[in-house]
């Protein structure tokens, strides 16, 4: 649906033409100046999206500690954007916090429980590690969350203060109201990343995700025909 | 804890015992240690935890070192204590780096069942071998990792960071 751009006035005159036959005149004017907003359905859509974000409860390392478990305190109050609701399941989340480092045996956790969240979905990289692996440049430590999910907002700090999560919260509402699409695989042309299930009536994968899937498939094979080991197919 | 002429003569016992099995001692900052062969390494645990008059029977910590560039190599450490006195012995077995092929040394699981998790660790982030250790494998790396992680001529890792120091500079 394409949204239409107008100004404020173009659309109280529109709604004017639809009010005539039950006020005239002068009384007409103030009446819609009043009382009618015009908009379209995303941007409400949109709006109440991101002022009823469902985080996930999800902790990883000490960043946890001020976020999720201190923003939603009296003090900070997370509440007050209408994300007061932590769900303890991925498939009730809207937005995963990633609080602290991620660790490379961790990665493929988090990356699942990413993809277990229904679309919209969105997330937050809290603190340095979880940006950029802060000062854990090391074997162990996946070196930024960024190479292996799609990351919305980063918070820098080492642990950021909640006021920081908090400001990063509110951008991130502000990009989901600003955005009129909220797939991610839009936001970060991200197509041909899909999994889909083989088989089904309507699983037709986009032309680069089965060339990806052969070339996988391919790959298994011959190291199965290297090491001996027999074909699952 | 053993003064030094006290693990002297806590070696002269076991060289009583089990000849051979200490190959030196060293008291360094009031910690008593004994360099033992590392084949025979089981036969000083065991001595040092049942006999009388000695019984470091609890192992509170089992880990390992990488002495690069120094020869041998790699060292596994035993802490042990006897928890009536509460007095600490450490035995050091030191092993050779064999290049491709991992150092080995026997697991001392049956003496003491808390090294079951200590010796997956050391082999996890060392590659060392303990022979007879009924589940050697990785324990804190993805099962799939390939290297060992806290010998000193393991890369780092991560991605390089430019400091000021290691600029590259362009004239």
């Amino acid at each position: 649906m394409e949204i239409e751009r107008r100004s404020l006035r173009e659309k109280q005159v529109a709604a004017r033409d639809m009010l005539r036959g039950d006020l005239e005149g002068e009384d007409l004017e103030r009446y819609v100046e009043e009382r009618v907003v015009t908009t379209t359905f995303e941007k409400v859509q949109n709006w109440a999206r991101a002022n009823s974000i469902f985080p996930l409860t999800f902790g990883l390392a000490c960043c946890a500690i001020e976020a999720p478990i201190s923003i939603v305190t009296a003090r900070y109050d997370l509440a007050r954007f209408g994300a007061e609701a932590l769900r303890a399941s991925p498939r009730q989340a809207d937005l995963i916090i990633l609080s602290g480092r991620v660790s490379i045996k961790m990665a493929p956790v988090v990356r699942r429980l990413y993809d277990q969240m229904l679309e919209p979905k969105w997330v937050m990289a809290m603190g340095a590690c979880s940006s950029s692996a802060g000062m854990f440049a090391n074997y162990a430590v996946v070196q930024g969350a960024d190479k292996f999910m799609p990351v919305d907002v980063y918070v820098p700090g080492c642990p950021p203060r909640p006021e920081a999560v908090l400001y990063g919260f509110v951008k991130l509402q502000h990009k989901i109201m600003g955005s009129p699409d909220q797939s991610w695989r839009r936001r970060y042309d991200a197509y041909g990343t899909e999994e889909w299930a083989r088989g089904g009536p309507r699983s037709e994968p986009s032309p680069e995700a089965s060339k990806a899937y052969e070339e996988a498939k391919r790959s298994v094979e011959r190291l199965r025909e290297e090491t001996g080991e027999p074909s699952v197919a | 804890m053993p003064d030094a002429p006290g693990v002297e003569l806590i070696r002269g016992e076991i060289d009583r015992d089990c000849p051979g099995a200490v190959l030196a001692t060293s008291f360094d900052r009031a910690q008593a240690a004994l360099i033992a062969d590392p084949e025979k390494v089981i036969e000083v645990l065991a001595w040092l935890k049942d006999q009388p008059g000695h019984r470091y029977d609890f192992l509170s910590s089992l880990h390992a070192a990488d002495y690069l560039p120094a020869e041998p190599r790699f060292a596994v450490h035993y802490e042990l204590i006897n928890r009536d006195r509460v007095e600490r012995i450490r035995v050091k077995a030191m092993l050779a780096d064999r290049g491709e092929e991992l150092p080995e040394i026997d697991s001392c699981v049956d003496l003491f069942p808390t090294a079951n998790a200590q010796e997956r660790e050391v082999f996890d982030f060392f590659g060392i071998v303990f022979r007879g250790h009924p589940n050697l494998t990785r324990i804190l790396m993805p099962d799939d990792y390939v290297g060992w992680p806290q010998r000193r001529d393991f890369p780092v890792g991560g991605e390089p960071v430019t400091f000021t120091y290691s600029e590259a500079r362009y004239d």
